[in-house]
């Protein structure tokens, strides 16, 4: 433990620094800093390599998007909220579409949910690729990363087939989804899941058998059970701590219910163990495609259609939907008061509350040289805190 | 430290030698996928210009300009989207819109320009590096963004309507009304069409929103006479409908007919407001046809004095005398008259202009005159024995039955004709309890009468028999009967390019023996009131007299409009020239050419 007497005295709560004492540096991390994906900051009190105090900053993202969806048609929303987590967007599409669904008394088809369930476990795979080169990349290993975001380009290849677009998908819309899955999808899926499962299976031996990252990761960023809920901590961060939870079990939606899968779990709760729980979670993105692959009914409707979206407007009500993305629950209000806009939307995800609270908490006490490798094993996504 | 944490990160040295998954641009090329969502292109002869993709794009990426070899028409706004590729996110919701599924995207993704304005282009000129490029997205069959099919509208069935006068249509649903006013993609393309140039769109949304006054004030305010219109318009406008192209046209007639039906008479003056203050000025109208009546409510409307006159003895002209009430049922075309006539209009009924008053005397009393008194004339078969006494007038058929009396057709009855009277006839003999058979010289797909009344026609068991020429008509076997011989006809080409001519076959000419036999091919005007005076001064060509745009004659104070004066012979027609007419006349009045 760190020599607590080294510490700035508090002062209503708060550290006073006195930075002419030359007894602390302050340093900014960020906003533009590869440990962190997306543009936010951390402004640092150091006191020798250690961190002393930490806050959080942003604002360098703020889009408006929840302003701007209040002026747009509920149709016209549909390709602006991708963009609110820019690294995993599909599951803005799909919790827009289905909110709006909710609200507006759709049910979309079958095919359509089974679809959107494989969309989805691609995508968590994507961004789980990203995320892994970034979490070698912070300990200093940044050749994994250039495999990993090459088999999240493969990955990208295969939505680009599927819906058109590589990044920015803009294909769950409410209703169900643009197309079905072109011929042969499955074929070319099944041998980038053979791809990704051999990376995987390296990724295991040069990372998580390797020395010098289980040094600097063991220990690192602990979490203890106790800030779970008091935190609002969600997905692999909380599972990691061996709280078994999860949205795609506990709340089912689309097709999970006729899926086999066990929640994964960890005990140790530092950065070391959410590498583990995130790893083994990527196998288990590859089992689940296969499954929908095997299971999904080929031929059918996979779009309900719409009223003449130019004039939708949508009963008035209000809802919440939530999905299990990859960094834990993600969750869209929706408020319709019956116009051709929505009156409110509001959009909550997992990386408000990792990114803010959690990181200033796990940040103290932290050597300089962790920081941004802490910051990746909490898997943050700026964009989406700023919306 | 176990060592395999140590030997362990060596066991994949054979990554070292992996090829990067990098496309080296401009050497290699990868081409987007079959569905990628690239640079837009636009079939430019299937596009019409509606807009409808301009108006969905969250991005205003999308402006409609004029293109250069783009002409407008009735059915083409004449415009072209205009991408601006700096605000597009190739989200591809324009093409998913796109009413007539012209624009589509490509598959190209990456453009390299020296010129910095370049990136706001035309698609689908031929001149943007990828228009020759493979396709990429386009909207699947499987799913849309809007409603093809048309609201169903409820009737009577064939063998209820075949017995009675009631009206067919039974008019649209609140839930029916709203649903259908969704279908409309708001492009307008209609408006130029409906010679009153109605304000189509905003009516419509009107209906979209329960606001049935907002409703009733823009119908009026290029259409005196929206019950009667929303019954029996021609609606050409639903023939240029955009949404018409992969589906049904919106029911632009029913959604007018349906605002009318919300609202009862009582409530127009308070609804509408029609004040005006007098001008000092009279003007004459002689005629109380749609033409006639039009002119008189905008004319009221601007303060003038008006006096109508009218042979009949009600207004309306062929709308009451002519159509059936089974179309229009006769309050709903008073609803119409009645407001119009309350705003002041002074009306003399029973008086023919010509007859019980001299047309120069009119000309010495007024200000101004206009007149549309219709075609009234029914043009003969043109052959040998037409004059036959069981040769009946369709036209004379259809106003017996207006005034109660029966036209006597007898029950085996013979129309002649394609038109919509000749439907008319024959529908209102078989409502007389008569087995009815149309004859006509071309084909089905050639009648002028509005399809769906040869549909309606045809459902209520009247017989066509077409390409059938008729040669002479002879007497019957009995007084009461008249025979017909008439030939089959063949089908001929024309040279020129127009429409095939039928010719008649010699060798294949039958005999049929009817009751009556209704000739309805057609009627021209009657002049003779106009007194020898003024007859020669007006000018006419092919039996029409001829007007400028504000419907003024070549005797100045004189104006006409209506089936004399135009080509077109549907009520909304003779309305918007009543209109025209009336906003000329108070321009001549007020600044004296
Ligand atoms: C059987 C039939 C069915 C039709 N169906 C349709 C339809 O479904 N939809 C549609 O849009 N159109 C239809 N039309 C056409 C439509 O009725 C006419 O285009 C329209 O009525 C023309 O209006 P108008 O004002 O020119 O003349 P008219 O309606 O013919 O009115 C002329 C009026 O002038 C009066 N008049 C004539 N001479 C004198 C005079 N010297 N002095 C005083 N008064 C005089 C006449 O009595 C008459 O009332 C139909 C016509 C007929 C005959
Ligand atoms: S693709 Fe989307 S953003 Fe681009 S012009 Fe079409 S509607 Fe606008």
């Amino acid at each position: 433990m760190s020599d607590r007497s080294r510490y700035p005295e508090l002062v209503d709560g708060k550290p006073a620094v006195d930075l002419d004492s030359e007894k602390y540096v302050k340093l900014w991390h960020g906003p533009q800093h590869p440990g962190i994906t997306g543009n936010m900051s951390l402004e640092l009190i150091l006191c020798g390599d250690e961190v002393v105090d930490c806050k959080t900053h942003v604002g360098y993202l703020h889009r408006g998007f929840e302003k701007l969806m209040e002026r747009r048609t509920w149709i016209q929303n549909f390709p602006v909220v991708c963009r609110i987590a820019v690294p995993e967007p599909a599951f803005n599409e799909y919790l827009y579409a289905a909110g709006v669904e909710e609200l507006a008394g759709i049910r979309p088809p079958e095919r359509a949910q089974w679809i959107r369930n494989l969309n989805l476990e691609m995508m968590r795979l994507a961004s789980y690729m990203a995320w892994l080169g970034g979490q070698a990349g912070a300990f200093g290993n940044n050749t994994i990363g250039q495999w990993t975001i090459t088999h999240r380009d493969y990955l990208l290849d295969l939505f680009e087939e599927m819906t058109g677009g590589r990044i920015y998908h803009m294909y769950m819309l409410p209703g169900g989804v643009r197309s079905g899955l072109p011929d042969g999808f499955e074929g070319r899926l099944e041998a980038v899941l053979q791809k990704c499962e051999k990376l995987l299976k390296e990724i295991e031996l040069v990372l998580l058998n390797n020395s010098v990252f289980k040094a600097r990761a063991v220990g690192l960023g602990y979490i203890d059970k106790d800030m779970i809920d008091r935190y609002g901590i969600t997905g692999p961060n909380q599972r990691a701590c061996g709280v078994k939870r999860d949205l795609r079990k506990d709340a089912p939606y689309l097709v999970y219910d006729r899926l086999d899968f066990e929640i994964i779990t960890g005990t140790a709760s530092d950065a070391y163990e959410r590498t583990w729980v995130r790893y083994r979670e990527m196998h288990q993105c590859i089992d689940l495609c296969r499954q929908i692959m095997a299971r999904m009914p080929k031929e059918g409707p996979f779009h309900e259609p719409l009223p003449n979206v130019l004039h939708w407007r949508i009963p008035p009500g209000q809802t919440y939907v939530k999905a299990e993305c990859t960094r834990g629950e993600k969750g869209y209000y929706l408020v319709s008061d019956g116009s051709l806009y929505p009156r409110r939307i509001c959009i909550r995800g997992p990386s408000y509350t990792h990114a803010f609270p959690v990181m200033e908490k796990l940040a103290i006490g932290t050597d300089i040289a962790d920081i941004a490798g802490l910051m990746v094993s909490l898997h943050t996504y700026p964009p989406e805190i700023e919306r | 430290m176990p060592l395999k944490d140590v030997i362990a990160p060596f066991y994949v040295w054979k990554r070292a030698f992996e090829k990067p998954y990098t496309t080296a641009k401009p050497i290699e090329e990868r081409p987007g996928a079959a569905s990628y969502r690239g640079f837009h292109t636009n079939d430019m002869a299937l596009c019409v210009g509606c807009g409808t993709c301009e108006t969905i794009c969250q991005n205003e990426a999308i402006d409609m300009v004029p293109v250069p070899g783009i002409e407008t028409t009735a059915k083409d706004s004449g415009l072209r989207p205009m991408v601006d590729n700096g605000r597009c996110c190739w989200c591809a919701l324009c093409v998913d819109i796109c009413t007539t599924g012209s624009l589509r995207l490509t598959n190209e993704y990456i453009w390299v320009s020296t010129d910095s304005d370049g990136f706001r282009f035309i698609p689908g000129t031929g001149d943007n590096p990828w228009d020759d490029k493979a396709l990429g997205y386009r909207r699947d069959p499987g799913y849309r963004l809007m409603d093809y099919e048309r609201q169903d509208m409820a009737m009577l069935t064939p063998e209820e309507s075949a017995r009675s006068f009631l009206e067919v249509v039974k008019g649209y649903s609140a839930e029916q009304a709203r649903k259908e006013a969704e279908r409309c993609v708001d492009c307008g393309i209609c408006i130029a069409t409906c010679p009153a140039h109605m304000d189509i769109p905003e009516y419509i949304k009107a209906v979209r929103d329960g606001d049935f006054e907002t409703g009733l004030r823009l119908l009026y305010r290029t259409n005196p006479m929206p019950a009667t219109c929303g019954r029996i318009c021609t609606h050409r406008c639903e023939e240029v409908c955009s949404v018409g192209h992969m589906g049904d046209p919106v029911a632009i007639r029913w959604l007018k007919r349906y605002i009318c039906d919300q609202v009862p008479e009582s409530d127009y003056a308070d609804i509408l407001r029609d004040q005006s203050t007098s001008n000092g000025r009279k003007v004459a109208i002689i005629g109380a046809g749609p033409g006639g009546l039009s002119a008189a409510y905008y004319l009221t409307r601007l303060g003038y004095a008006v006096t109508l006159y009218e042979s009949q003895e009600k207004g309306g002209g062929m709308l009451r005398y002519g159509v059936p009430s089974y179309r229009l049922p006769y309050d709903q075309l008073d609803k119409d008259i009645d407001y119009i006539l309350s705003l002041g209009a002074t009306i003399h009924y029973n008086t023919r202009v010509g007859r019980e008053l001299r047309f120069p005397e009119l000309m010495a009393d007024f200000d101004a005159i206009f007149f549309s008194v219709g075609l009234s004339d029914p043009y003969g078969l043109g052959v040998e024995g037409e004059d036959h006494p069981r040769v009946l007038s369709g036209l004379k058929v259809l106003e017996d039955v207006t005034h109660d009396r029966d036209p006597d057709v007898g029950r085996r009855v013979a129309v002649i004709g394609g038109g919509n009277v000749a439907m008319d006839a024959a529908r209102v003999s078989r409502r007389l309890g008569a087995e009815v058979t149309v004859l006509y010289r071309r084909r089905i797909e050639d009648m002028p009468a509005d399809p769906e009344e040869i549909h309606e026609a045809q459902a209520e068991q009247v017989k066509f028999v077409t390409q059938a020429i008729p040669v002479r008509v002879e007497e019957g076997p009995s007084p009461r009967q008249v025979n017909i011989r008439w030939g089959e006809a063949e089908m001929v080409a024309d040279e020129k390019g127009g429409r095939p001519r039928p010719v008649l076959m010699e060798d294949r000419i039958h005999t049929e023996t009817y009751d009556s036999i209704i000739s309805a091919i057609g009627q021209g005007g009657d002049y003779e009131f106009l007194s020898d005076e003024y007859a020669d001064r007006v000018e006419m060509k092919r039996g029409k007299v001829i007007a400028n745009e504000y419907r003024q004659t070549t005797i100045p104070k004189l104006f006409v409009g209506g089936d004399i004066a135009n080509n077109t012979a549907d009520a909304i027609s003779a309305i918007a020239d009543g209109h025209q007419a009336a906003v000329g006349i108070d321009h001549f009045l007020s600044s004296g050419s």
